[in-house]
Formats: structure tokens, sequence, C-alpha cells
């Protein structure tokens, strides 16, 4: 008997164990492996969900965009915009217990610049020098103004790490990080897992309340949900659009969405190379305005995307501050496609579309195939793996291209490197002077006024006359999670911000 | 039997050498510059003119091939140039994990496909051997990645017995580990299964026509030590040749299995580095996997002479 009841007491102790020391961890699905976790030379979106728990930046965004303090708590353009100056919080430590300081941001923003390899350079090419005034102010001197300086800082680029691990590290520091964000670095096993644990003197501790972060890459979406469907993850990334009624009706789970910052579109080699001279859809404005207008946004999103994203015509979507209003999206017209069409001395163009193999973006090309045959193009879909399909537009080797974009916190992200002549992501091949001096001036305006009226003009152009880039879509980021969890902030990156994060 | 040995070991050596020209030579056949993949989203041109250099991808292919090989014969199989990591630190890391996935999925293949190839020889035309054909055309033409989710989806999510996906090292926890794993080795000895069961069927049915087993079942041997000792024991030779090669095949990684399952092995590595173009980590991989594919090849040859005397006395005689 006294056997039995021991037993039974050793049970419940070891029921009631696991509640009594719940330490909160957060098992987190991704849908990629990152890459190297250097905020230096990280190349790839999914490594950034990553970071937002390791490394905070000088700045960060919030919901609507806006720039907000991280460790810097304040900022100050010169009067002929040429430098920036930025107040630091004061009793920041690193991982390692190092100081955060303005020294610390110097070598950081040199270490962006300077280091081989480094995919900073580009963001930072402005930066001429950088001063320590005292401590806890540093000041960023520019060739010329540079607008988009402070998005560039509120993402890797404004990332700052250990001056004394990367040091020590050299280009192997992303192997075992050292920042001073909210958790810090435990172990990485190659596709398989990330952990990091809660930094105990983290400057803003009062919004931490999780121990430990697992990030477990789990490609497949159906996977991916199963995982958390049977309750190994708490939380997933990127839910597949046609996962969401089902998540809905069950009361176990929660899903949070935002509109992206990025955006999915069809981009024509007008330029890139002599292909762009063979095809009408190349050589001729008024076919791409035909293939524009042949296309029903609204549909394609609801058969492609199951309705889980905005539509939209422009490089950022119609509920960002920058988006040019004089240029609407257009509704869809067959009879003035054909009309256009005819004008042009084609009536049936035969476009071959490629499109990377991913399903979803095969789904939308079949919807776009089918809706433009009806003003009569004749659309053949070249299905092209990846990294191949990459290589053929940089070399213009194509005539249409699915392609999307994950989209920077500043429109120029999202434009100038697509639109100003000769730019690596200028696949189109477009290059008109006239278009680069306005993206240049919007660049160098930091009124967000006239910049706004500046991407009016540049959309005038861009969306309404020469269309090298057809937008069709901005999706929407999907999250789902147990509704034990609280406190998640949807920010339009994509990227999840542990700040707040709570589970019951 | 040391000649014998001598000189399948000569033969590893051109065969290796033609293994690493070939793996090298076709990974250059991938359409796409690996710097422009490899430079993420932004594809800063200062970073592509960078990783050209750093991976000597403006130089002629033979002057990058004797880079390549100079760095195996010293024990360097290059780094992942995703993640910066050994690939060599990467393959010890993923091989224990795809040595156990493969060995549990050749168990269950044994276990499963001699059992049933046994009993539908020895009940030949009978109810058995068709219920044993049919279970093998079914293992054969199930997709891998279908029957893998389905299972998640019975058995994990509907009845919550099993974890979905994921590994956990079996010294860390044993029975995450054998939970974790039983899925995906079901998955792939299932398939595995049905190709030794048609051989193990057709080899027993030849074999039990001979007259050596006649003569035994005349002496009026057991009918049991007849198959499994006078006939099975001749029947599996052909059955572990397959046997070894699949087992080659399965620790050249499972790559379906392993996605679905996201068991962090060998298949899951090769596919992501091809697709990323980290040719460093998929040369390393795939040298190591035929490296392991020849030398099972030559242990299973060997295995012929412990279970097929007639094979030795033959050897013996040529020496």
């Amino acid at each position: 008997m006294l056997k039995k009841s021991k037993i039974i007491g050793i049970a419940l102790a070891v029921l009631a164990a696991p509640a009594l020391v719940a330490a909160q961890t957060l098992r987190f699905g991704l849908a990629e492996d990152p890459d190297i976790l250097d905020p230096t030379l990280a190349r790839t979106f999914v490594g950034r969900i990553v970071f937002a728990a390791l490394c905070d930046k000088l700045v960060d965004i919030d919901e609507k965009l806006n720039i907000v303090p991280q460790l810097a708590t304040s900022y100050e353009w010169s009067a002929d915009h040429k430098a920036l100056t930025l107040k630091l919080r004061q009793g920041v430590t690193f991982h390692d217990g190092e100081k955060f300081d303005a020294a610390a941001v110097k070598f950081n923003i040199e270490r962006h610049k300077n280091m081989a390899g480094s995919n900073r350079k580009g963001e930072l090419a402005p930066v001429s020098s950088v001063d320590v005034i005292d401590p806890s102010t540093v000041r960023l001197n520019l060739s010329a103004p540079f607008a988009p300086l402070l998005a560039q800082l509120a993402d890797r680029a404004g990332m700052m790490v250990s001056p004394k691990a990367a040091q020590a590290a050299g280009d192997k520091f992303g192997t075992n990080p050292v920042c001073s964000g909210p958790f810090k670095f435990v172990e990485r096993v190659a596709q398989d897992r990330i952990v990091v644990e809660r930094y105990p003197n983290y400057w803003n501790k009062g919004e931490i309340h999780l121990d430990k972060i697992i990030y477990l890459p789990i490609v497949d979406s159906t996977v991916r949900l199963a995982n958390l469907k049977s309750g190994q993850l708490d939380f997933i990334e990127r839910v597949a659009p046609s996962d969401i009624p089902a998540l809905k009706t069950d009361s176990r789970f929660k899903i949070s969405r935002i509109t992206e910052i990025g955006y999915q579109g069809i981009t024509i080699n007008v330029g890139k190379s002599d292909i762009a001279q063979k095809t009408s859809i190349g050589k001729d404005p008024r076919v791409r305005e035909a293939f524009e207008l042949a296309l029903d946004r609204e549909g394609i999103v609801q058969v492609a995307m199951d309705g889980e994203a905005d539509i939209g015509n422009q490089w950022v979507a119609p509920s960002n501050p920058f988006y040019a209003k004089n240029v609407p999206i257009p509704k869809r017209d067959v009879a003035k496609a054909k009309a256009l069409l005819k004008e042009a001395g084609v009536p049936n163009p035969t476009i071959s579309l490629m499109t990377p193999t991913t399903s979803d973006v095969q789904k939308i090309a079949q919807v776009v195939q089918s809706m433009v045959k009806e003003a009569g193009f004749d659309v053949k879909i070249q299905s092209t793996e990846f990294a191949t399909s990459l290589n053929m537009a940089d070399k213009g080797d194509f005539e249409a291209y699915v392609l999307a974009w994950s989209g920077r916190a500043d429109p120029d992200g999202n434009i100038f490197s697509f639109a100003a002549c000769k730019q690596p992501l200028n696949y189109s091949g477009f290059c008109k002077p006239e278009v680069d001096e306005l993206l240049n001036k919007s660049r160098t305006t930091l009124d967000p006024a006239e910049r706004k009226k500046i991407f009016e003009q540049i959309a005038t152009i861009l969306i309404a006359k020469e269309r090298p880039d057809i937008y069709l879509f901005h999706r929407h980021w999907l999250w789902a999670y147990t509704s034990k969890l609280s406190g998640l902030h949807t920010i339009p990156d994509g990227l999840v911000r542990v700040q707040g994060l709570t589970l019951k | 039997m040391f000649n014998y040995l001598l000189q399948r070991l000569a033969t590893i050596v051109p065969t290796l050498f033609f293994v690493s020209v070939l793996i090298f030579g076709l990974q250059q056949l991938l359409p796409g510059d690996p710097a422009m993949i490899l430079a993420g989203e932004e594809r800063d041109p200062t970073v592509i003119a960078y990783l050209h250099q750093k991976l000597h991808l403006d130089e002629p292919l033979p002057v990058r091939y004797l880079y390549w090989v100079g760095g195996v014969f010293r024990g360097d199989l290059g780094e992942s140039q995703r993640i910066q990591k050994p690939v060599l630190d990467l393959i010890v890391e993923k091989l224990p994990v795809t040595i156990e996935l493969a060995m549990l999925a050749i168990l269950i293949a044994l276990t499963i496909g001699i059992t049933a190839g046994v009993i539908s020889a020895v009940a030949r035309d009978t109810v058995w051997d068709y219920a044993a054909n049919v279970f093998a055309l079914w293992g054969l033409s199930t997709p891998n990645f279908w029957l893998g989710i389905m299972l998640i989806l019975l058995f994990s999510v509907t009845l919550g017995w099993l974890p979905a996906s994921g590994y956990v090292s079996p010294f860390e926890d044993l029975k995450g580990n054998l939970a974790g794993m039983i899925m995906p080795a079901f998955v792939l000895g299932n398939a595995t299964a049905a190709v030794l069961m048609r051989h193990t069927r057709s080899a027993m049915l030849q074999v039990l026509g001979t007259d050596y087993v006649r003569t035994a079942r005349a002496k009026g041997l057991d009918e049991r030590v007849v198959i499994l000792k006078h006939a099975l024991r001749n029947a599996l030779t052909p059955v572990i040749t397959l046997g070894a090669l699949e087992f080659g095949t399965l620790l050249s990684g499972a790559v379906l299995t392993e996605q679905v399952f996201t068991i962090p092995g060998f298949g899951k590595l090769i596919v992501d580095a091809v697709f990323n173009r980290d040719y460093a980590v998929v040369q390393g991989v795939v040298l190591f996997t035929a490296t392991a594919y020849i030398t099972l090849n030559l242990l299973a040859d060997l295995a012929y002479f412990i279970v097929n005397p007639r094979l030795r006395d033959r050897q013996e005689a040529v020496a």
C-alpha cells in the first residue's frame, strides 16, 4: 500500500515538475535554413528572422514603417543632410560582456564597409567616414545626402556585433555570433536547429519573457503545419495560404498576418539583351500595356493566393505612404487590350514566361497565362530551376520573368536597383536618364513629402508608360502559433520581433 | 582470398579517380553561376567578384579540379560557402544520422523483404503469395513523400503518438530518437523491402527447383531445415549483394524522406547544397558517399565467400 502511494507520489511529482519550472521555450518553425549568422556577410531573408533575436540594430521599424529607436535613442541630420548624428543608448553590453559605445558603432560600420565579401557595402556606400564624438555619440559622414540610410540602419547594416569577438573570430564570426540582442547564441546544427537563450543583461529585459528559442528549419509547409498541430512547434512562419481556412476554425491556434513590404511581379526584358528587340512585348510599350490590361489582379490573388495578398501595381503596396496615388491600379479591360495589340500590329503576340519551379509561382504563371489569352496573348510557361533562372535573367536570356522581392523598409530598396541603369537587380534592362535622375533625387531628398512627389513622377514613367516591371500583388505574411502565445507584433518586413512574446 | 582482396583493392584506385572527375565535371555542368546565387538577394557585383576570386571560378576547369583534389589529399574537403563550416565537419555531423536511418531502414527492409519473399516462394500460387506480391507492388509504387505525409498525418497529427519530424540524438534521448526515426525508417525500408522480396522470391523459387533440394527432401529432412538451411542460404547470395547496394544507396541520403521528416542527414545536405550551388559541399559529400558505396560493394563481395563455399573453393583453385 505504501509502495502504491509512493509511486503515485512520484508520478505526481514528475507530472508537476515541468509545470513548476516551466522555462518558456519557443519552438519556431522556419521555412528555410538560414545562411551564415554574421550580419556583415548574411544574405538570406530567413537569416534576418534569427537576427531579430540575436542582434539589436541602431534603429528599428514599427508596424507603420516608422523609424523607432533601438540601440540609438535619437538621431539628427546635419543642415546639409550630409551627416547623421546618433545618440546611443547607455548601459548596453554585448553577449560577451563588452560595452556597446560609439567606438563599437564605428568598428561595426567600418566592418560592414570593408570586410571581404561584405553584403553591406552597397547599403552603406554613401557613408564616407564615422566620427566618435563621445562614448555615446557617433556621427556618420556621407558623401551625399542619402534618404534610405536610416532604413538601412534598421536592418543588417545597423546590426552591431561585439568588436572583440569579431576581431578574434574573423570570417568565422558567423559560426558563433556575439551581438547585443535579447537572446544569445547557444548552438547551431546545420539544417536542423539554431538555439538561442535569453541574455540576462539585455537593456530592455522587461520586454523579454521567453527563456529560450529553438529555430527549426522545416522546408515543406505541410510538414511545418503538421508539427504545429502535433505540438512539436509553437510557432510557424510563412503558412501556406490554402491552410488558413482550416487553422481559423481550430481554437488551439492563432493566426496573424500583415501585408509584406515586398511584391510579386513580372519583369519584362525591355533592354537587357538583343532578345528585347526581337519580341513585341520587349520593344513596344503598347503590348506591355495590353498585357497589364488583360490581367485581373483580384482574380490572380483569389486563385493563386487564396485571397492572402493585397493587389498592387507599384513597387510599394497601396497602403504604403510612398504609394503614388496618381497612378492607381487599372481595371481589367480586355477590349482595350485587344485594341492596343491591333494598334501595335501584333494581335497575337507569343511570350515565353520564365517561372521558377516553386508551386505557388507556377500557379501565378498559369492564371496569368489563361487571363491574357483572352486578349490574344499566347504565353508559354518556361519552368526553370531558381538558380538557373537567376542566371538567365542576369544574362538577359528571357522574355518575361515571374519574380518576387522580399522588400525593404525604404521604397528605395524596392526600386533603385531594379530600375536605375546597369544596377545588379535591373533584369529588365530598363535604362532612361530621366528616371535615373529622379531616382537619384529621391535618394538625396530627405523630406518625405518631397520624396513622395518624386516617386509620383517616377511612377508616371515606369508604371503608366514604360512598364518594364508589371507588379501584381503584395503577399500577406502569415504566421500561425499556439493560442498559448501572446504579444506578437506584426511588422511588414516579415521578421518576428521577440520583444513582448509570452508563452502561457 | 588475399590475392582476391588485393585485386579488388587495385581496381578501387582508378574507380575513385574517375568518380572524382565525374563529380567535379557534372557539377560544372549545372547551369548558373554559383557566385550569383551565393551572393544572396542583393547580388552586389563586388560580392560576386569576391566569390569568383575566392572560389577560383575564373580559372580553367583543370586548375580548379587540382585545387579541389589537392585539398582532398590533404584531408581538406573545402568549406560550405553558405554557412562557412568545413565540409568535413558537416559530413561528421550528418553521417551518424544517415547511418542510423539507413541501418534502421535496411533492418526493416530485410526483415519484411526476406520473410515475405520466402513465404511467397514456399507458398507459391496461394493466397499468401498473392498477398506478398500485392504488398511488394504497393511498396514499389507508393511515392515516399506521399507515404511520409500520410504517416505524419495519422500518427502525429491525428493520433499524436509520434513526433511529426525532426531528429534527436540517441545519446541525448534514445526513446525520442527512435520515436522520430521509426516513420522515416519505415518509409525507406518499405520501398527497399519490396525490391528485396521480389529477389528473394525468384532466387528461392530457382533454388527450390534444384536437385539438391529434392535430394534433401528425399532424405526425409524436416521441411523447415530444407527451406531455411539448404535453400535460403543459397538463395541469399544475390539478395545480400542487392541489400548492400541498397544500403549504399540509403547512405547517400534519402532525399525526399529526409526532406519530409526534416531529418538532417546527407540527403538534405546534398539537395540544399545543389540548390544553393554550394559546390564544395556537393563534391565533398558525393565523394564521400561514392567511397562508402565502393567499400560496401567490396564488403558484399567478401561476404559471398563466407556465405557461399563454392566461390571460395573456385578462387582457391585458381590461386
